[in-house]
């Protein structure tokens, strides 16, 4: 591996990332699949980093899923995110942010379909005022969450009470990455690092002390294709894809997966019981799964916020083995207490795979 | 006879032109940006179809015939056209005179950086088809890092010709039998490797390329897959893994190989934007150098006493690059006669 090839590429693929005043888009699915990871967001800006971010509980859905599965139509789509546009100018902010990336890809998409067909952009104008009576502005920078934990590493790390480095050997914990599908490959681009050597998350890890370990499909889906998901005869398919990149990052030996999209990790970490139940076969140390985790997650992790305030005890694979690796201190006792220390009760303990209860 | 032509390039196609204008009693002035003459080809190990080697056909242009001069790292900063004269200015202070210039200028390499996903610059193990020629030449102790013997080889067809996501939609003309050659040579040097080609379709068009391809096939066991490379990885043990897609049969394919070998196709010349800018001359879609009528004319240009020569109006393998140099010099012949009456 050539580092300085990559670090080339990277050069070429620099994004602008807005400093301050932010309209925070919400995921329709990460709220169910990893909760602390949004609150997490908003904690990280507003009380680490002093930044103003606009959480805004009248947007809706961009309509992602119903896009790329052909049951939403084009200037559906279109008039949605201008909804979402005239919510954020109503707001006084010009700065987008959303939280997920099929989110983040559909608003680029639109943006330069706009750009490169202004009469697109005219119709969709007629339509939502037709609608909702609202105008909007087209937002003067957008950029994805990780975009802005990406752009905030460094003070991240430097408030950090932890680093990814194995407390007992000192060495950096090996960590593999995945920017999602819809992150880069539509528009290398808009993507900080591009498309096929993508710098987002391996920025974060580089400075939060991790080593980023490349293997040979780390470009490939994990599985949350919509069509493969949503559409129950093709589940196999998307739990192929996960399986063919667990076998491809194992003999690596990673100490944890960081994702970037909703609904990677969800898929990682879930898929890696069903691999287990079906197979017998788990990929982590001493019958472990490997730990995935958000971009928020890490970088709570890092500043030091507690595993099941960040919602970590909804992981499928336990992320005890990774946080004992940094020298993290929890309590079990309080993984399945509820936020007035009620007892949530335990999931099941699954056959195969090892997990802390 | 005292016109003076200026011949931008001093590749074989500048040579060639310089050599034959020279014969016919006109003064020349060879002007070439590096410290030698000789072009791509002086780069080159063998040439395709016979087999030869490169400096045998570069020994073709004696340059001591050439009765005006040769001058080498030359950088060109201006070129002015004046009362039918060209003033050519260089870095250095010098200004050249010249009744007509002929362009030589070539091709560039495509840079393959940018088929990202090929891997170029990110893994060792990926080198590009003229990288390859310079191991040949320069018979280097091992062509892969580890120092080991390459068991297996895959040569990739196509890297920046023919594709329109790096907005080359043409095809190359000699990336085809370049890659038969190099599987042979590769054979030759490593007989118990595994070569693969993979290819999207082989135009194997000119004099005896089908026998060459014939016989990598029967005698060197070269194995050729119709199939478009998608992307590639790098394994624990410095192995490239290839991802393919079999057009053939369909499916998709993935291999390791020891190296790999991006046949890098030709692309229109640095200089020739500035050539536009300078001389007014046009440019096709792809950065060539458009001569008015391709077919009839294919060495005059849209302004008068400027002419074309070799691989700078569109790619060219050497026997066609040589032939349009003469066809060069009799345009330039013609229109010396024009303007005399």
């Amino acid at each position: 591996m050539i580092a300085e090839g990559k670090k080339r590429i990277w050069k070429d693929y620099q994004k602008e990332i807005a400093d301050d005043r932010y309209y925070y888009a919400r995921s329709c699915v990460r709220q169910n699949f990893f909760p602390g990871s949004e609150a997490a967001f908003l904690k990280i800006l507003r009380e680490e980093l002093g930044k103003n971010v606009f959480d805004d509980p009248a947007h809706t859905s961009c309509t992602g899923i119903g896009y790329h599965a052909d049951v939403v139509p084009l200037e559906t789509t279109m008039t949605v995110i201008a909804r979402q546009f005239a919510l954020m100018t109503e707001a006084g902010y010009q700065n987008f942010v959303p939280s997920c990336i099929t989110s983040f890809g559909l608003y680029s998409e639109i943006i330069e379909t706009w750009h490169h067909f202004p009469e697109t952009l005219e119709k969709t104008r007629k339509y939502l005022k037709q609608a909702t009576g609202r105008e909007f502005e087209i937002p003067d920078n957008l950029a994805h969450a990780s975009d802005v934990i990406y752009k905030f590493r460094k003070e991240i790390g430097e408030k950090g009470k932890y680093r990814l480095v194995n407390h007992n050997t000192g060495e950096p914990l090996k960590i593999v990455e995945h920017i999602g599908c819809h992150y880069s490959k539509m528009f290398p681009h808009k993507g900080v690092g591009g498309a096929e050597y993508p710098y987002v998350l391996v920025g974060m890890i580089e400075e939060w002390g991790g080593e980023v370990v490349d293997y040979p499909e780390r470009r490939h889906c994990c599985g949350f294709g919509f069509r493969q998901y949503a559409v129950k005869a093709n589940r196999g398919y998307s739990l192929s894809c996960s399986h063919k990149k667990f076998e491809s990052m194992e003999p690596y030996h990673p100490d944890a997966i960081l994702t970037n999209c909703p609904g990677c990790p969800y898929f990682f970490d879930r898929w890696q019981y069903a691999i287990s139940e079906l197979e017998g076969k788990t990929y982590g140390e001493n019958g472990f799964g490997i730990p995935v985790l958000t971009y928020e997650e890490m970088a709570g992790i890092v500043l030091g916020y507690d595993p099941w305030e960040l919602g970590m005890q909804l992981h499928q694979v336990s992320v005890e083995p990774f946080l004992e690796k940094i020298g993290f201190p929890y309590d079990p006792e309080q993984k399945y207490k509820g936020k007035y220390g009620q007892d949530l009760g335990k999931p099941k303990v699954p056959e195969f795979l090892k997990v802390c209860c | 006879m005292e016109e003076r032509i200026a011949i931008i390039g001093g590749g074989i196609a500048g040579l060639e032109t310089a050599s034959q204008l020279s014969k016919k009693g006109f003064d020349v002035v060879v002007l070439e940006k590096k410290q030698i003459t000789g072009g791509h080809v002086e780069q080159w190990h063998q040439v395709f179809p016979d087999f030869r080697d490169a400096s045998e056909v570069l020994k073709n242009w004696n340059q001591h015939e050439i009765s005006g001069q040769i001058k080498i790292g030359i950088d060109i900063t201006n070129i002015n056209k004046t009362n039918g004269l060209f003033q050519i200015e260089l870095r250095d202070g010098e200004q050249i005179t010249a009744n007509a210039v002929v362009i030589a200028s070539g091709f560039d390499l495509f840079d393959a950086h940018k088929k990202e996903e090929y891997g170029y610059g990110i893994y060792d193990n990926v080198i590009t088809s003229a990288e390859l020629e310079s191991f040949f030449n320069r018979k280097r102790e091992y062509l892969i890092k580890s120092g080991k013997t390459p068991q297996r080889i895959g040569i990739i067809h196509c890297v920046g010709s023919r594709d329109e996501k790096v907005g080359n939609p043409y095809c190359s003309k000699v990336c085809c039998i370049t890659g038969v050659k190099q599987a042979i040579e590769l054979k030759e040097i490593y007989p118990q490797a595994e070569v693969f080609c993979f290819y999207m379709d082989l135009r194997m068009f000119g004099l005896n390329y089908e026998d060459i391809y014939k016989e990598a096939q029967e005698k060197y066991g070269i194995q050729f897959i119709r199939g478009r490379l998608s992307e590639t990885s790098e394994l624990q043990d410095g192995t490239v893994l290839l991802k393919v897609e079999d057009t053939l049969a369909g499916k998709p394919l993935k291999l390791s190989v020891d190296l790999v070998v991006l046949l890098v196709g030709m692309v229109k010349g640095s200089v020739n934007n500035e050539l536009k800018k300078w001389l007014g001359i046009e440019l096709d879609l792809f950065g060539f150098i458009k001569p008015p009528d391709a077919i009839l004319q294919p060495n005059v240009t849209n302004v008068p006493g400027v002419f074309l020569a070799g691989a700078c109006s569109s790619p060219k393998n050497i026997g066609d690059t040589v032939n349009d140099a003469r066809s060069a010099v009799l345009a330039v012949e013609k229109y010396f006669n024009h303007l005399k009456g």
